[in-house]
């Protein structure tokens, strides 16, 4: 059985159909990247994927014995987080919160496990580090530590690279690539980058308000949709107008 | 020392230092969460609504009664402000002026209907530490050693729904549990310092303390604990100046708490300077 298996899905805003015509499988150890053009659902899909969203019509089940709270996340940053006064150690262990449940305080091994993924992702060294004082880079890896903590299955990230450099970038797509192969995590990335999509992610869902192609990456840029968008994501800065 | 000696000799004196410290301290842990949250008008306008609905208490002859009136007041209003602000159609800082500016609109009628602008209406507005009697005292010790526990015992979720709403709720906490604790709280928080600190100048309490902090702490436990000391500290030498010149107990403590945030901003900016 899948990990997440989507049938016949739609989602609506206020009555209105945002995307549609959903079907698809995550297996356990994918790296399924989600492309698409703004506002062709990306994102509300990823709100359906969380349980934040309930399907319009059809149905997202979960399968192979993960539970809707042990998808990691990796959201867009807002803006009042950027000046957050908080330690990176303080963000990290805030992803154990759903295990420790409702007691006080973290227990000694919610410690170890937030300074293993922040050595796993090397941000141990910034422990003590204010989050806002971090580059653009390192604080995706920080947040990426954090949805470490709090699952081991299954990784959830919105746009992780938007606004890093082009180096940051790089940098970034190779630790999740190596996150997905060492150790084996099911990764479900929103991008708009559709290059690196293909070079880095296993499988490619395209959406244009309704599910366009579903499939191996290999296999995506063969096709003309395909062929089409990387054409349009290969213009000048990349952008995916 | 002789000024302190006198000071505590008077019983409402005593009454009012252990009520404002304690409503000190409650204000500047919940005013990290809140201005962080951008939630800090929330202060304001439950300070409001708290003045509307303690005169109405008086005009009706149950002065008595006023902070076990108010409280269930407050507390309904700060969970249709964050209830309000939450949803689409009125934006968080325009629900605040609406309930502001309509539950100081009614007190004012009211007032006007019944006793008239009073020395009463005027204390209710910008403190008056007269007001506490020894059953007020009972309450407030025990309301705020209450919010004390809570905030130590859930400070994880009100850190991880203060930092990243979406992540929390993503990952499974009831968002909206830890959320509504928050608006208790500090509606708790609002009644009680509002006899002292006067219905207007109560969320500057919360703000005050919180902003200071945030200038120089890079932790937020640093944050919590560094606006704890600042507001306790701050109140104490607000009142103890008060008593001694014959100033507005809750002014003087808003200009204190001025003169730590400036300071404190001036520390930041040559810190910063000194980086660069």
């Amino acid at each position: 059985m899948a990990l997440i298996t989507c049938r016949d899905a739609s989602f609506a805003y206020e009555g209105r159909t945002v995307v549609d015509g959903l079907n698809f499988e995550v297996q356990t150890g994918d790296y399924l990247c989600i492309v698409g053009e703004n506002g062709s659902g990306k994102t509300t899909l990823m709100k359906g994927l969380l349980g934040l969203m309930q399907p319009k019509s059809g149905t997202i089940e979960t399968g192979d014995g993960l539970l809707p709270t042990e998808i990691g996340y990796l959201p867009q940053q807002t803006s009042a987080q950027k000046d957050f006064p908080a330690s990176v150690f303080e963000v990290v262990i805030s992803g154990r919160l759903n295990s420790r449940g409702i007691l006080p305080f973290y227990s000694r091994l919610d410690r170890q496990i937030a300074l293993d993924n922040m050595e796993r992702l090397g941000v141990l060294h910034l422990r003590q580090k204010s989050f806002r004082e971090l580059s653009g880079g390192q604080q995706q890896r920080v947040l990426l530590s954090r949805a470490l903590c709090a699952t081991h299955k299954m990784l959830l990230l919105d746009e992780p690279v938007s606004g890093l450099d082009p180096l940051a970038t790089i940098e970034l797509y190779r630790v999740i690539k190596s996150l997905s192969e060492e150790t084996g995590i099911t990764i479900i990335m929103i991008s708009h980058d559709v290059r690196s999509a293909v070079e880095y992610a296993s499988q490619i869902l395209h959406l244009q308000n309704r599910q366009v192609f579903f499939g191996p990456a290999a296999e995506y840029v063969q096709t003309d949709v395909g062929k089409r968008f990387l054409g349009e994501g290969g213009a000048p800065n990349g952008s995916s107008s | 020392m002789d000024l302190l000696l006198e000071m505590f000799s008077f019983t409402f004196m005593i009454r009012a230092v252990v009520v404002g410290l304690l409503v000190s301290l409650c204000a500047s842990l919940l005013g990290v969460s809140l201005v962080l949250k951008r939630y800090a008008m929330i202060g304001t306008g439950l300070g409001n609504v708290g003045f509307a609905s303690m005169v109405s208490a008086t005009a009706f002859g149950l002065s008595h009664l006023a902070l076990a009136i108010s409280m269930p007041v407050v507390v309904v209003a700060a969970f249709l402000l964050l209830r309000v602000s939450e949803s689409s159609k009125i934006k968080g800082d325009s629900a605040v002026a609406l309930i502001s500016a309509s539950s100081l609109a009614v007190g004012v009628i009211i007032v006007s209907q019944t006793t008239g602008l009073t020395l009463h209406v005027c204390s209710a507005m910008f403190g008056s530490i007269l007001a506490m009697t020894q059953a007020d005292l009972q309450l407030s010790v025990g309301l705020s050693i209450v919010v004390l526990v809570l905030f130590v015992l859930f400070y994880k979720q009100l850190f991880a729904v203060t930092y990243d709403e979406n992540f929390a709720k993503a990952t499974g906490t009831r968002i909206q549990v830890y959320k509504s604790l928050l608006a208790i709280l500090t509606a708790v928080t609002v009644v009680l310092g509002m006899r002292m600190m006067g219905a207007l100048l109560i969320s500057s309490l919360i703000i005050f303390p919180a902003l200071s902090a945030i200038r120089v702490c890079k932790s937020f436990l640093s944050v919590v604990i560094t606006s704890a000391v600042i507001s306790v500290a701050c109140f104490f030498v607000g009142i103890v100046l008060s008593f001694g010149y014959d100033l507005p107990t809750g002014a003087s403590v808003v200009g204190i708490n001025l003169v730590v945030f400036l300071l404190l901003s001036g520390v930041n900016l040559l810190r910063q300077g000194g980086k660069i």
